[in-house]
């Protein structure tokens, strides 16, 4: 074996075990899901899945009051991706296609985004909440998320490489601004949609400290909450089939988004790598 | 870059909605923020001016300064040893392998968990009681691991589980940013007599320096912000405040124990250190390279 063929069979040996590695967890919390609680706890631990899994997800499902979580967890992380795509899409046209007073200033305004997380204005944003009567509401959940420096720059870069000559004609033949942003330019930024939708939609699902403070209603709590619920209910003689059965399905829904999109995704990330 | 001369009105149409979001739920809660942080709450809500005393006693208290310390700590360390292994596996899956873009998307789903996902797993195997690691490092050195005493343990746990979640994200990115690096260059430095070695340090790794900074930067925001539902869930901070970050601290002090000021002051000082990393890496990625002329 020449020195060409020992790295290659050396590159692929590493990347496989550490696929292998990084995997584990996720199969490990599988195999735990699929086994009675007294399986899960044999000794030496059973690395093959069981037969138990649709009755624990049923178990977990129904502990929980899942129906209720996902459809809470769905409705934020939609409405939230749906918004700052739009958001987004409109800020960036205006700065790529119109020369306007302030715009120096509204630029990097609206960079400040990723400075300002959440929970640096936690407390008095949970104080206007709840002036306004708006926990334990959607809007509360929704609204202040819809701003997104990642969604403006995504768009951003991409129209700056759309040839000037495209709004040139679209003036000529009489398009308005609109028409241009809604006919053309639209259709071209799908790649960019589907890439922020798995952003925004992943984060949202994911989102834990702001829908957990701003929630106390029952009917109001998202997924991530009732993964808390499963998992701290027990903490002795934990019942790590019911815990990874109700993971399972709490991770599915971004999960399968992501694989769903894994090109436009990777895609919009080498977007946002280039200048 | 003036496509549309004629529309004075529609831009800021356009900008509106985002300025608007911006204005009422960011800006003006931070500076409300800033506002509460120089006085105390009263049970009944009243407000007091204390000046700077919040900020004072806050880097007076020893609590405080302990929890500065494991969250650095802590940050550096997903950075430091997420960027590595991240970085690794990238370089690998660059190379001209076979299976080369498959490789490069069988990582990326780690994205998809959220802090909670990932704690929750990473606990099952640090479990005391059945956890493969507990009982891996159990039968190597006879010690046994729990996090639900041991602070070390428990610090291990959310680190692991952290590295493990930002894998996906930075190797996608690293991914892209060697994609990048112009090929020619690569080139002119094994034509000059370079090892791989060599032209990894002196032309992709500075060619690397925006892609870096802004992981950097993203690793910092996980690390101080987004890691609090993995501490919430797994840990509560403990044992003896070991995982207790300023986030956490934050939630605790102003939730939890009703001293919103303090906790207000300890937002506005969080929010310079990120504000500080992110300044670092707009430097980075808007100054000119090396290489560019």
């Amino acid at each position: 074996m020449n020195r060409k063929t020992l790295n290659t069979v050396l590159t692929h040996a590493i990347l496989i075990i550490t696929l292998i590695g990084v995997a584990f967890p996720m199969y490990y919390a599988f195999v735990m899901a699929t086994h009675t609680h007294q399986d899960a706890y044999a000794f030496p631990p059973i690395l093959r899945p069981g037969n138990q899994l649709w009755n624990n997800m049923k178990t977990a499902w129904d502990r929980v009051n899942m129906g209720t979580l996902l459809k809470n967890s769905a409705i934020i992380a939609v409405v939230v991706s749906v918004g700052k795509i739009a958001f987004s899409i409109m800020a960036a046209f205006a700065f790529t296609h119109f020369k306007f007073r302030g715009s120096w200033f509204l630029f990097p305004l609206c960079m400040v985004t990723q400075m300002m997380p959440l929970p640096v204005r936690v407390i008095p944003l949970y104080r206007m909440m709840a002036s306004w009567n708006w926990l334990n509401t959607y809007r509360a959940l929704t609204i202040p998320y819809f701003a997104s420096t990642t969604g403006i720059i995504l768009f951003r870069q991409f129209y700056l490489t759309v040839p000037q000559e495209l709004a040139d004609a679209a003036r000529v033949d009489g398009a308005t601004p609109m028409q241009y942003l809604w006919n053309i330019l639209l259709p071209l930024s799908w790649t960019n949609v589907a890439a922020l939708l798995v952003i925004e939609f992943v984060y949202m699902w994911n989102e834990y400290l702001w829908p957990n403070i701003a929630t106390t209603d029952s009917g109001m709590r998202v997924a991530q909450i009732g993964l808390r619920m499963l998992y701290t209910s027990e903490r002795g003689a934990a019942e790590w089939n019911i815990i990874m059965a109700g993971l399972l399905i709490i991770m599915l829904p971004p999960l399968l988004l992501l694989i769903v999109f894994r090109r436009q995704f990777a895609q919009g990330i080498a977007m946002q790598t280039t200048k | 870059m003036n496509r549309f001369p004629n529309h004075r009105i529609l831009p800021y149409a356009l900008v509106m909605p985002s300025i608007a979001v911006i204005a009422i739920f960011l800006i003006i809660p931070f500076g409300q923020a800033v506002y509460l942080s120089f006085h105390r709450v009263s049970p009944f809500g009243a407000l007091r001016n204390v000046g700077w005393r919040n900020y004072v006693e806050m880097f007076a208290s020893a609590e405080y300064l302990f929890s500065f310390r494991n969250t650095m700590i802590f940050s550096a360390l997903v950075i430091g040893v997420g960027l590595t292994i991240a970085l690794c596996i990238a370089l690998l899956t660059t190379q001209k392998i076979r299976g080369a873009a498959f490789y490069q998307i069988a990582f990326i789903w780690t994205y998809a968990m959220s802090p909670i996902i990932a704690g929750v797993m990473w606990s099952l195997i640090f479990d005391p009681a059945i956890g493969i690691m507990a009982r891996l490092i159990g039968s190597a050195t006879g010690y046994s691991i729990n996090y639900f005493t041991d602070p070390v343990a428990a610090f291990l746990l959310v680190t692991a589980a952290s590295v493990w979640i930002m894998l996906g994200y930075n190797i996608c990115f690293f991914v892209a940013g060697l994609q990048n690096v112009p090929h020619e260059l690569k080139e002119a430095a094994w034509i000059d007599g370079a090892t791989t070695w060599q032209t990894f340090w002196v032309v992709t790794f500075p060619m690397l320096s925006p892609t870096t900074a802004f992981l950097v930067f993203v690793n910092t925001v996980y690390a101080f912000f987004q890691s609090f539902g993995m501490i919430d869930v797994v840990t509560q901070g403990g044992p003896n405040r070991s995982t207790e970050f300023l986030i956490y601290k934050i939630y605790r002090d102003g939730f939890g124990r009703m001293q919103e000021g303090q906790a207000a002051a300890q937002s506005v000082f969080l929010f310079v250190l990120i504000a500080i990393v992110g300044a670092v890496q707009i430097y980075t990625s808007t100054k000119k390279s090396v290489y560019d002329r």
